[in-house]
């Protein structure tokens, strides 16, 4: 093959990637060492498909065209009922081409499914839907947003608390199941700060698509900024303000029985017993997102519809609609976006 | 029209292998039985080494099938099994000879022969539960009781079998092998039967 | 002449059915050919109820966070169109053809139990409507936490699992309702029944052969339905177990998929996959079968490299035992594992790769005539190229954490199962629809359903794939706008209407040329095989004479010698050899007896339901009672069958003895 068809080939399959939205989700702009290292295998292979695919239905529309009936024209074929050589080639090559690929395919197995002995760990559990992440080390809990240092390696200790649920950030490496009972790992590293998305990829009932997931990586120094601030305990609403008032209700209803918000709320008593239970708000408004990552902070109401009706909003959702007046859920809201 | 001469008509018109067509079926179909009881064996064989004690009340001590074994009783139960072999081939013997009172008497034998073993079965399935394991226990206990109680519900499909043979036999005052439903059928099931105890009993009973 | 036996005194609880014709001829038929025919209808009413399910799903998807559907109703349509195309459409429509054709390309009047090919189609008609009356009587239950803004709708009360039914989301706790019972106990009775037709199929082939058809004689079509039915005769039993346990964890209270009390629900995993990966080639080498028989009819040319092409639909068979994990590959099982599946796997592709060169090979050299079956058994060579290299990425593991539970899967196991298996089942519906009616569809339809077919098939397909690479996850009812995945969702929608159409074309097609087609000649695509030896439509009795072969491809060199330069030369008794085969073949020169009609087979399919609905309501007042009767009537059934001879004694013999006197007559008691 010429060097021009060799490029027209990586032309083909880089047209079948450039169909990339550019969009938050996409794996195919892989943005950290892992993420990078995956892609670069798969476009390998994308490349040697192509150039069987252009071979393969190259050769079908070909003999299509070429031998197709044009009455008196064509001569009766010849009764050709096989060719031990041929045969044995189109046996051999692909052998061929399968070994030269799974040589780098079994290296890299090996090297994403254990962690680096320096690895940050961080825990994560599934929860029907949404994500909570422990900082085993610095002994605080958040949930939906996961913040990590840019270059380091991040080893995710992951498990469930219900059923399957499936960990993927594309950008930043493939996919890992949370298993209920089990224990998994999957590697992260970013060498950027910057906002990754993510989405939890097993059906895992009926909000499944509404789960998901934010990773932020941050400068180390800004890591450890963020690291103290979320050791801290919540911020006191002044005396007198609709704050106080959310705050007060927040602690007088039902709102405490599944969430915990450090220094405020006595230690969370489902958390104890194990039952279900909610996101820990205590640096609530230091999160973009929450509601398993579909709802923006700052987006005008996005809280208030929240507390008016979690489950209009994610089906199942074990948060109630407990019928709050619009005077409730307004200072409620205030309170949360004050927890910073 | 024994099988032999059912076979040579067949030769002159068809390719094949030369087995009736209902023992080639049933052939085939206990080749998928090994496929079943392969899977509820392996399904006990994962679950009986791993340890429940972590999903244990407080207190309770984890119950295993292992640990309850009365092998004594379940090695009689299985001799008695593997004697309604025996008795299935006379009963067969008997037929081919043309003694259809034989045959009655050898079926009515398999199949009481059969009833025994069910009866020590559920005998061992009150005894276990009465000392606490109970299909709710443990997944080595669900697993232990649906791969036995299935293996009873074999049997118990093998006697029913017998069962209807015995009373074809009764009303049409004998038996042929041109039915659907024969002896020879019926006994390679219940070969097949014993042949998958005998592996249950040495796999789950025998070998710690 | 008798073509049936004479129906004498019956020694049954009922009289014997006495009817060939009309409703209660189809009711109790044990003749293959109708059997296939209705194997067929049922399946393609199923195959319609399963396209809306698609239809309303991409309606849902065509734009971001829309409200078209609740997430109960997605989850529950999305299901029921995997679980429907799978079990209700691809399956039985591939019986529909081993039913219909395979005793007519072995050369025998029957398959090996007549009856028992009756008692798998009733059960599977029987099945199929319990699992979708999950949707008149279903209910979802609540979620865990017991907090819904809206109960689910009648459409959202299918079962809502997903047709893999991953534990421990289909356990009691996370599934409360009733509806994941309808789905395993469906499946089950749906198994039971491709489990009896294999057992049948397998003796069929193994017992059944006319003289001088040596294996290695058969078509290919007929090998690829013995490596299938052998595929299903050894996964079938997993699945059961499966589905067993689940139904158990249920209903009975084991524990085995119960985190919670130290089950295992990956185990689940391993075990549908050990039978469902088996089952991607069950849905597949049937189609690949019908493109091996009309590629070497319309080339005019042999297979190239039949026993390659045999051996290599066996040993996909084979090695689809032993790539299950690679649907796991997420999961956290070891990476030993995980590179063994990932090695098991791309070993797979080389067979796989075998048969499409060897299928270029067919044609390399021929005299290609472009109609209808031939455009779709091309098209499925050329979707199935598509399919197979992307599954080769899915051998790269890493490659596989990225795509694994994305569209991109999605995309690939459609260009296999629809481009592959239902384009190549399309093209065996146009092949034999003149041996089936004795007239020939519209050309004119045929190709315009085919290029419709193309068009919408790669617009619906071809755009997940980078759907899946940019983020699109499976099973999610909405998706948020800022991933940018609208507009290729909104094609995709666009695709999956144009398919539609061309449904609807292939609808009308059929239909309309059923009654004013053209008459069919006798062997109308100059063919190769058995089949077309007979009139069209076939007669009961298929082979009036029963036929000895000498080579592969008999009836080919029955009609062509070869020139000294290997080409086909017409042997001038070829016409007259036509002309006897249709004379003869209707009229048989001595009378040829066949299996009796029989009400068993369509009661013990309904006896099914019965003890379905009885399992799942066991714990109201007619639970049991319901339970009991289906047994009954299941046992009762089998019983009335066991004593009741396949053929009832002839008038004009006098014979107590059932089975002696039929010496051409392939059934024996079943």
């Amino acid at each position: 093959m010429t060097r021009r068809s060799w490029i027209g080939i990586a032309l083909a399959s880089s047209l079948f990637t450039a169909c990339a939205s550019g969009g938050p989700m996409d794996s195919l702009d892989p943005q950290g060492p892992i993420a990078t290292d995956i892609d670069g295998l798969f476009r390998l292979t994308l490349n040697i498909a192509t150039v069987i695919f252009v071979l393969v239905t190259g050769a079908l529309l070909y003999a299509t065209i070429r031998f197709r009936d044009r009455g008196d024209r064509t001569p009766e074929p010849k009764q050709v009922e096989g060719n031990a050589r041929f045969e044995v080639i189109w046996t051999v090559i692909p052998v061929l081409i399968l070994a030269s690929i799974a040589v780098p395919t079994v290296d890299r197995i090996f090297k994403y499914t254990s962690c680096a002995d320096d690895a940050l760990h961080i825990e994560v559990t599934g929860h029907q839907w949404w994500f909570e992440y422990n900082y085993p080390d610095d002994g605080f809990s958040t949930a939906n947003v996961l913040v990590i240092p840019t270059d380091a390696e991040i080893c995710l200790d992951m498990t469930s608390d219900d059923v399957i649920h499936n960990y993927w950030v594309p950008k930043l490496n493939g996919k890992r199941y949370l298993v209920p009972g089990q224990a998994t790992v999957l590697l992260l590293r970013a060498d950027e700060p910057g906002e990754y998305w993510g989405q939890c990829a097993e059906f895992c009932g009926l909000s499944h698509a509404k789960m998901r997931a934010r990773v932020i990586a941050m400068d180390p120094d800004d890591y450890a900024d963020w690291l103290s601030s979320q050791q801290r305990p919540a911020s006191m609403p002044a005396d007198g303000t609709i704050e106080q008032e959310g705050m007060n209700l927040f602690l007088g209803g039902q709102c405490v029985s599944c969430h915990n918000i450090s220094g405020v709320t006595a230690s969370n008593p489902a958390l104890a017993t194990g039952s279900i239970y909610g996101p820990d708000l205590t640096h609530f408004s230091s999160r973009d997102v929450f509601a398993g990552a579909t709802l923006n902070h700052d987006d005008p109401g996005a809280i208030e519809s929240w507390i008016d009706n979690p489950p209009l909003i994610k089906p199942g959702s074990f948060m109630p609609n407990i019928d709050l007046t619009q005077q409730e859920i307004e200072a409620l809201a205030a309170y949360l976006r004050s927890l910073d | 029209m024994s099988d032999v001469a059912h076979a040579d008509g067949h030769h002159d018109v068809h390719e094949g292998t030369g087995i009736d067509n209902r023992k080639l079926g049933m052939w085939v179909f206990l080749s998928s039985e090994f496929m079943f009881f392969g899977a509820l064996i392996s399904n006990y064989m994962l679950f009986k080494g791993r340890d429940y004690s972590a999903f244990m009340p407080t207190g309770q001590s984890v119950l295993l099938p292992r640990g309850l074994y009365d092998i004594p009783f379940t090695s009689v139960s299985s001799f008695v099994l593997l004697m309604s072999s025996l008795t299935m081939v006379l009963a067969h013997d008997a037929l081919v000879s043309g003694d259809q009172n034989r045959t009655r008497v050898w079926l009515a034998a398999t199949g009481m022969l059969g009833s025994v073993f069910i009866g020590g079965q559920v005998f061992e399935f009150t005894e276990f539960v009465q000392q606490g394991m109970t299909i709710s226990s443990n997944p080595a206990a669900s697993a232990f009781f649906m791969l036995t109680g299935f293996h009873g519900a074999h049997v118990f499909f093998g006697i029913l079998m017998l069962l209807s043979l015995y009373g074809i036999s009764k009303r049409q005052g004998g038996l042929t092998e041109v039915q659907g439903l024969n002896v020879e059928l019926v006994g390679l099931y219940w070969h097949f039967v014993d042949i998958i105890w005998i592996v249950i009993f040495t796999i789950v009973y025998l070998i710690p | 002449m008798a073509t049936t036996a004479s129906r004498s005194g019956a020694r049954t609880i009922f009289r014997r059915p006495d009817s060939n014709t009309g409703f209660w001829g189809w009711i109790t038929t044990a003749d293959h050919k109708k059997i296939g025919i209705m194997y067929g209808y049922t399946a393609f009413i199923f195959f319609i109820l399963g396209g809306l399910e698609a239809l309303l799903l991409r309606i849902q998807l065509s734009q971001p966070d829309n409200v078209f559907l609740s997430a109960s109703e997605y989850n529950a349509m999305f299901t029921m169109h995997g679980t429907t195309m799978i079990f209700l459409f691809v399956m039985p429509v591939s019986a529909a053809f081993f039913n219909y054709l395979l005793p007519l390309m072995i050369g025998a009047r029957d398959v090996a139990f007549p009856r028992m090919n009756a008692v798998s189609y009733w059960i599977f008609v029987f099945g199929g409507i319990f699992l979708y009356s999950s949707f008149v009587f279903g209910t979802t239950g609540p979620p865990v936490g017991g907090n819904l803004a809206e109960t689910a709708s009648r459409l959202g009360s299918g079962p809502n699992g997903g047709w893999f039914g991953y534990a421990p989301n289909s356990g009691l706790r996370f599934s409360s309702g009733t509806v994941m019972d309808y789905w395993s106990i469906g499946l089950q009775i749906l198994g039971l029944a491709s489990l009896i037709s294999s057992i049948n199929f397998i003796v069929t082939v193994f017992n059944m052969r006319a003289k001088g058809m040596k294996l290695l004689r058969m078509p290919v079509f007929v090998w690829m339905t013995t490596v299938v039915a052998f595929l299903l005769l050894f996964s079938l039993p997993i699945i059961a177990v499966a589905l067993f346990m689940i139904t158990f964890d249920r209903n009975v209270g084991t524990l085995f998929f119960d985190p919670s009390m130290g089950g295992d629900p990956i185990l689940w995993q391993h075990f549908f996959w050990l039978f469902g990966h088996p089952e991607v080639y069950i849905l597949i080498l049937p189609a690949m079968g019908i493109v091996s028989e009309v590629l070497p009819t319309f080339s005019r040319k042999p297979l190239f490299g039949y026993p390659a092409v045999v051996f290599a639909g066996a040993a996909i068979g084979f090695m689809g035992f032993g790539v299950w994990a690679h649907h796991m590959f997420a999961s956290g099982v070891t990476p030993i594992t995980q590179a063994a599946f990932g090695l098991s796997t791309m070993a797979i592709a080389i067979p796989t790769g075998i048969k499409i060169f060897n299928w270029i090979g067919t044609i390399w050299g021929g005299k290609i005539k472009l109609n209808t079956p031939m455009l779709f058994s091309l098209g499925f060579v050329g979707m199935f190229v598509i399919g197979g290299l992307s599954g080769v990425t899915h051998s790269i593991v890493p490659a596989d954490w990225q795509q694994t539970d994305t569209y991109y899967i999605v995309a690939h196991f459609h260009y296999v199962l629809f481009g592959g298996a239902i384009f190549g089942l399309f093209s065996g519906l146009y092949y034999w629809f003149p041996k089936l009616t004795g007239r020939m569809y519209s050309e004119a339809l045929g190709k315009l359903h085919f290029w419709v077919f193309f068009v919408g098939f790669n617009l619906t397909f071809g755009p997940m794939h980078w759907l899946g690479l940019n983020g699109m996850v499976r099973r999610t009812w909405v998706y948020a706008e800022e991933t940018g995945l609208g507009p290729w969702n909104m094609a995709v929608t666009v695709g999956a209407f144009i398919i539609a159409l061309g449904v609807l074309i292939f609808m009308i097609n059929w239909t309309w040329s059923k009654r004013n087609g053209p008459i069919a000649p006798f062997d109308p695509w100059d063919a190769r095989t058995l089949e077309w030896t007979l009139p069209s439509p076939t007669p009961e009795y298929n082979f009036a004479v029963n036929p000895v072969i000498t080579s592969l491809d008999d009836f080919w060199h029955k009609k062509y010698s070869e020139d000294a330069d290997g080409r086909p030369v017409r042997r001038p008794e070829a016409t007259a050899l036509l002309a006897e085969y249709e004379e003869v073949g209707l009229n048989p020169p001595e009378p040829i007896h066949l299996p009796n009609p029989s009400y068993y087979p369509f009661l013990v399919g309904a006896g099914m339901p019965m003890v379905g609905y009885g399992l799942i309501y066991d714990n109201t007042a007619w639970g049991i009672p319901l339970l009991l009767l289906g047994a009954v009537t299941i046992v009762g059934s089998f019983i009335g069958w066991g004593v009741e001879p396949l053929e009832e004694p002839h008038a004009d013999h006098h014979s107590d003895e059932p089975g002696h006197e039929h010496p051409g007559t392939d059934g024996e008691g079943s």
